[in-house]
């Protein structure tokens, strides 16, 4: 395990440095992900060669670029197992997935005296866009509770999800607790009940195999940053019925069908949601990443996290003071450990960290609803990718030795 | 390097205000209370003052936050107190210019004495605002202070 999996390490040239004088040990692939060389070349390769703006030039260059775009969203809907091309909208992130879902087909199906549920456990990016459809619809915003282990509780989930509900919200995996839910149980309660289901799959999709048709999710959404593609590309799955009823949230260029003086037309999916000219290098640097990612083998990165986790968590809590968030089985946790230190703020335990090059998170996570369900401020977050290895584990858990004994005394 | 770097912020003495905070509480009898959250971590700080003949009588803050913001503001409660306004005002920019790596008079400089210190967090970026939150929120205050005053 020390070159990463299948030898990925030498791909992601970033991680060869020091940093304070350390060896760069990058544990904040929970934020973002490194890229690697062959996305990076994708990227380049794309401006030397073909770029111009797509869907509407008959030259050569633009029928390239349009080519190039289209061929990812091909590979995006085969990675996830999309029935149709025509599911697959491409958004700037994960945030503006569920935004669009919430704005545009939220406020479409949601009613007065209507229920939304989401989970204690989401980033804000799924709790902000409900609250607004909430209020604006004079709708019921509810949480699904947690068990002592941190993980979602299905007894909850069925009280809280009634006839009333109209949308079921939920991250697949978990950006703070380290948890993957039960999307596709979760899926049959909503639908049981006539409700709509929703999956943030912002932390799942970079991690695990994914088949929204056997999960039966009716909106899925994702990054392409924290999967090895760039910032400023996202993905938007909808059932295609669905999408067809869902109005179009931007308006303007390419996503018209036909324009008059007064009113206009859309165009077909999935370019109805497409306004503008779009992030035409980053869908393309997605594809590559996704083509990256599948010759590793999704269950092979799956596989190799965990490996990763039941080595490192054991260590983790073995060091006295250490409290872990979310199961500390490692069957049950991803690759996403957040810890808090006895005595220590988790940015005092980040800046420590830092010095001994070991790159992690420090804050609330965009999760503070969660923060206050534990009862703390903030935490430390370290979380892992296929290109870790051992070693990094190692020189994690002996920085955090080293940082407990610099702050012997504790502070607070 | 590694480790030995950290002592460069975290000196005894930042140690010492973080865990023995000096003026810690709220005034009961305060002119003005301003409480200043950091948004990317979730750190809160209120500090409540008592402003008497255009100087400070008592300067107190509350909150919880890590061992730089914590300190901070203890260290600016002992440099501030009894100070005049326009003499706190001239300080906290100075403490301002201290920690984004600027340089200050030798007369600012001994005047903040221990709270210099905190300076060297200018070497942390990401932490300055960790350093800097207390010091904004009485800033804040004083500005409103001087408002009213003009008014």
């Amino acid at each position: 395990m020390d070159k990463g999996l299948n030898n990925s390490r030498k791909d992601f040239p970033i991680l060869d440095q020091q940093v304070n004088g350390e060896p760069l040990v990058y544990l904040d692939n929970a934020a973002t992900t490194q890229k690697p060389n062959q996305v990076l070349k994708t990227i380049v390769s794309y401006y030397q060669n073909d770029n111009a703006n797509v869907h509407r030039g008959v030259h050569t260059l633009a029928e390239r670029a349009t080519d190039h775009y289209e061929a990812a969203r091909d590979k995006v809907a085969e990675f996830i197992n999309a029935a149709n091309r025509k599911s697959i909208v491409y958004t700037r992130s994960t945030t503006e997935s569920l935004n669009w879902v919430a704005s545009s087909f939220g406020n479409l199906v949601v009613n007065e005296g209507d229920e939304i549920v989401i989970s204690q456990l989401e980033h804000h990016s799924n709790i902000v866009p409900w609250q607004q459809v909430a209020q604006k619809q004079h709708a019921t915003l509810k949480y699904i509770d947690l068990t002592t282990d941190g993980e979602l509780d299905m007894d909850s989930a069925r009280r809280q999800i009634t006839d009333k509900t109209k949308i079921v919200a939920i991250a697949q995996a978990a950006n703070v607790m380290g948890v993957v839910n039960p999307i596709k149980e979760l899926a049959q309660i909503a639908h049981q009940h006539g409700a709509y289901m929703i999956a943030d799959g912002a932390q799942a999709a970079p991690h695990m195999k994914i088949d929204v048709q056997d999960l039966d999710v009716d909106f899925y959404a994702f990054s392409g940053h924290k999967m090895l593609a760039p910032t400023g590309i996202g993905v938007l799955y909808g059932k295609q019925d669905l999408l067809e009823m869902m109005p179009p949230v931007q308006f303007g260029g390419e996503m018209i069908d036909f324009v008059h003086h007064q009113d206009a037309s859309w165009t077909e999916l999935p370019w109805k949601f497409e306004a503008g000219t779009p992030n035409i290098s980053g869908a393309i640097a997605l594809g590559s990443a996704i083509d990256y990612l599948t010759k590793l083998g999704m269950d092979n990165i799956h596989a190799y996290e965990h490996e990763l986790v039941a080595y490192t968590l054991p260590k983790l809590l073995a060091v006295d003071g250490v409290t872990v968030y979310g199961p500390h089985d490692p069957n049950k946790h991803t690759g996403v450990l957040a810890f808090n230190m006895a005595g220590l703020h988790p940015h005092d335990v980040a800046t420590g960290l830092d010095m001994e090059g070991v790159a992690v998170r420090a804050g609330h996570h965009c999760a503070q609803p969660l923060m206050e369900y534990l009862n703390v401020t903030a935490t430390a977050r370290a979380s892992f990718y296929f290109y870790n290895t051992q070693a990094d584990a190692d020189k994690f858990i002996q920085a955090v030795t080293a940082v407990k004994e610099f702050f012997a005394d504790g502070i607070s | 390097m590694g480790l030995a770097k950290l002592n460069q912020l975290y000196r005894e003495v930042i140690l010492d205000h973080a865990q023995h905070p000096r003026n810690r509480g709220e005034l009961a009898d305060a002119t003005g209370v301003m409480e200043l959250r950091n948004p990317t971590c979730g750190d809160v700080i209120s500090v409540s003052v008592q402003i008497d003949d255009d100087k400070i009588a008592d300067l107190k803050f509350a909150g919880s936050g890590c061992t730089i913001s914590q300190a901070s503001a203890s260290l600016m409660t002992t440099v501030l107190m009894n100070q005049s306004v326009e003499r706190a005002r001239e300080l906290i920019m100075a403490f301002s210019a201290l920690i984004t790596g600027e340089e200050v008079s030798e007369k600012d400089d001994d005047e903040l004495g221990d709270a210099a210190l905190v300076g060297s967090v200018a070497e942390f970026p990401a932490r300055i605002k960790c350093a800097a939150l207390a010091w904004h929120a009485l800033d804040e205050l004083l500005d409103e202070k001087g408002a009213t005053a003009h008014d």
